[in-house]
């Protein structure tokens, strides 16, 4: 018998706008309309400044670590606007915000959570998402699980998880994607291939010359998209999501972008990058291709980002001026969300504030803190 | 040739030299691990260090800092981020002769280890008839306090203590960090060693010569006779405040700093409390079927008729990790606690 092939693969990158702000005009089509790339435009300006004020309120004691965003703005924005709003669902990493926000997630929740309050993962009921998670690579099994589900509900629903180029070393990544392409559920894998895990580049990460070829492995459709170009990540998602939502199976999205902060604010990326390769994509920035793409078509101008700016800033401001706004939770809080209903012991434990042994016993007050009976 | 898997004649232990604490060398808790290291891996060279970010970022909270330079990337091994992945080469190279320390950024990342670590590592020995050992050295941080929220906080003592076949070790300062983690590499048994970001930058005199600490010895701190306190890790400073305030009234307490979890010194335990009749642990795990429940069955077992007084233990309350500053400070162990828990016992 001669040896035949027996599988043969490639796998398309995708870019509809590029580095200069020149657009493809037909693969373009049926992608964004122009009122659709200003507004989404416009949050990308908003969510830009609310990412280097999170990063100062970290600088001035006024918040935890806080990883930014800046530079992956477009992935997020592009690929969340795909997904519908009220319908589809986000299984989120930590990089994406504005993609919540465009679900409706309230931007100050996002910074509760990272001033270190619960209570900014209580995810109102008519947001679809999951709270962020810190746990690499845990939630793509969350998010197989939920798009399984809409499956065996016969619902036109989806699902989008996100997650970095570093998370696909997890086993984690490896049991859903193989999870999601054998049980063929509306999934969207949305890699965000920012470069760098840490201080880990890409290719120290993995081996293989994209992360979108993993998917094939699990006979998973796999495409790589410029991921600072919202056309590419939006007609991407889009066309993954028609394609799920008609009982097509999960599909595997490799935005190419690249962290332009540091990993959080515990991090210091100018010990280990190279300042060439940082310059290089700061001129990649998804924000100077679609300013002079909007610019081109006469739909941007200084005055308009002037405006815009000061928008932003506004927003901003109140968004902070809500989070900080929120009164410290009361040590009763801990208690109350352990269990579904206060088991007894746990009661008299919070009623007490004493450990174990010590709680049980009610009559031993003596270290009762302020809100302690208040619930 | 040699290769690192042929086998090596190292020195023999002498335990009895134990170097004074005293004096002005005075270096951080990190220092004291990364000089540990390095004192081993220059006598050994089958001893490596893998894990994520230990080499090129010189460690994500520094520990390696300069290892990569001194040693090469052969034996300073960054990972891709796959814990399980890294937790099983690491075992088989044990197996096969190799002396693998692993770093966990987090001990709260070693769940996503979970087989390897508690199902195949503390086992191998057992379960091959005594063919195959696992001499591995797993470290990295353990425990709340610095506002991670609750999946980034675990303390995993309770949990894994609980698994026969591993050696535990949670040291309290840098003194004790450099004697007991150079004892670990050199045992022949998995050793998980258990460090807090919260002490990494803590200073205190380690000696320039060479010492190692034995495991399941205990060190008494402080000396009293009103009560035994009896702690591990970080809250062994809460205790030594505690006792600090109680002595201002009078209440002299004995503060025990177990520094193995297993092996567990109970004999020392057991001995002062038949001093005091009183004991308090103090165990930043949470409270059912934890390590504090374990000092005190045994001291039950063995010493039930010197105690005046039913033991107590102060835990962290039993609840998930709380991630808001004020909750997390409620949640743990603190002295406060400690001293209405030591009132409370030699009040009868
Ligand atoms: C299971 C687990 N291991 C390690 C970490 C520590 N950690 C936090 S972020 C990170 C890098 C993640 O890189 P990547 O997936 O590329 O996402 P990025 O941060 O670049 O967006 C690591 C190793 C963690 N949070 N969870
Ligand atoms: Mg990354």
């Amino acid at each position: 018998m001669p040896k035949k092939t027996v599988y043969k693969a490639t796998i398309e990158h995708l870019q509809i706008l590029n580095e200069d702000g020149k657009l493809d005009a037909s693969l373009a089509k049926n992608t964004l309309t122009d009122e659709e790339v200003a507004f989404l435009f416009e949050q990308m300006v908003i969510w830009r400044h609310f990412d280097e004020v999170a990063f100062k309120l970290q600088r001035s004691g006024r918040m935890g670590t806080y990883p930014q965003n800046k530079g992956q703005e477009a992935a997020a924005l592009g690929s969340g606007f795909a997904a519908k709003k009220g319908t589809d669902f986000l299984v989120p990493c930590y990089r994406e915000n504005a993609a919540l926000f465009l679900h409706g997630l309230a931007p100050h929740m996002i910074l509760l959570h990272w001033m270190g309050d619960e209570r900014g993962n209580q995810i109102p009921d008519n947001v679809n998402c999951t709270p962020i998670s810190i746990p690499i690579g845990t939630q793509m099994l969350h998010a197989t699980g939920i798009a399984w589900a809409y499956k065996i509900r016969k619902e036109p629903r989806c699902v989008v998880t996100y997650f970095g180029d570093g998370a696909t070393s997890e086993g984690d990544f490896h049991e859903a994607m193989n999870f999601a392409s054998t049980l063929e559920v509306p999934c969207v894998f949305f890699c965000q291939n920012n470069q760098w895990a840490i201080s880990v580049p890409r290719e120290v990460q993995m081996a293989s010359e994209t992360v979108a070829q993993k998917a094939l492995a699990y006979g998973m459709p796999g495409m790589q998209v410029d991921g600072n170009d919202m056309f590419a990540v939006f007609k991407a998602t889009r066309d993954a999501l028609d394609r799920a939502r008609k009982g097509g199976g999960p599909t595997f999205i490799e935005a190419v972008t690249y962290r332009l902060a540091d990993h959080t604010t515990a991090d210091d990326a100018k010990r280990y990058r190279d300042v060439k390769e940082v310059e290089a994509w700061t001129k990649k920035d998804p924000i100077i291709r679609h300013r002079k793409f909007l610019e081109s078509k006469g739909l941007w101008s200084d005055k308009k980002h002037a405006e815009v700016e000061a928008k932003a800033k506004k927003i901003v401001d109140e968004i902070i001026k809500t989070a900080e706004g929120i009164e410290k939770p009361s040590p009763a809080d801990i208690f109350n969300y352990t269990f579904a209903e206060i088991p007894e012991q746990l009661r008299v434990q919070r009623d007490t504030m004493r450990t174990n042994s010590l709680g049980q016993d009610p009559s031993q007050t003596g270290l009762k803190t302020e809100h302690a009976h208040t619930r | 040739m040699t290769t690192t898997l042929d086998p090596i004649e190292l020195p023999e232990i002498d335990f009895d030299h134990a170097p004074s604490r005293e004096g002005n060398r005075e270096i951080q808790f990190r220092e004291a691990l990364r000089e540990a290291m390095s004192e081993e891996m220059r006598r050994d060279k089958r001893v490596f260090l893998m894990g994520e970010e230990v080499a090129e970022y010189n460690g994500a909270y520094k520990v390696s800092q300069g290892m990569l330079d001194e040693f090469g990337a052969e034996r300073i091994i960054d990972t891709p981020i796959s814990e399980n992945g890294f937790a099983g080469l690491g075992a088989a190279a044990a197996m096969y002769g190799l002396r693998p320390i692993i770093e966990f950024m987090s001990w709260s990342f070693s769940l996503v280890a979970a087989d390897q670590i508690l199902n195949n590592v503390p086992k191998m020995l057992y379960m091959s008839g005594g063919q195959w050992g696992c001499p591995i050295v797993f470290r990295g941080n353990d425990g709340a306090g610095g506002q991670l929220g609750s999946t980034h906080s675990w303390c995993v003592e309770g949990l894994y203590s609980n698994v026969p076949g591993v050696k535990i070790v949670i040291p309290s300062n840098p003194y004790d960090a450099k004697g007991l983690l150079k004892t670990a590499i050199r045992d022949d048994d998995p050793v998980f060693f258990l460090e807090s970001e919260r002490m990494l930058g803590d200073k205190a005199h380690v000696p320039e010569e060479e010492y190692y600490i034995p495991f399941g010895k205990a060190r008494l701190v402080r000396e009293g006779d009103a009560c035994t306190l009896v702690s591990f890790g970080r809250p062994v400073h809460f205790c030594v405040q505690a006792a600090g305030r109680l002595a201002e009234e009078g209440i002299e307490v004995d503060v025990l700093d177990m520094r193995t979890i297993r092996p567990l010194d109970i004999d020392s335990v057991i001995e002062s409390v038949k001093k005091t009749n009183r004991i308090v642990v103090v165990d930043q795990c949470w409270p059912f079927a934890s390590v504090a429940s374990e000092v005190i069955t045994q001291v039950i077992e063995r010493a039930f008729d010197w105690l005046d007084h039913q033991p107590l233990r102060v835990n962290t309350e039993d609840v998930p990790t709380p991630y808001a500053k004020n909750l997390e400070a409620a949640y743990q162990p603190n002295p406060d606690r400690i001293v209405a828990a030591v009132k409370k016992a030699v009040e009868a």
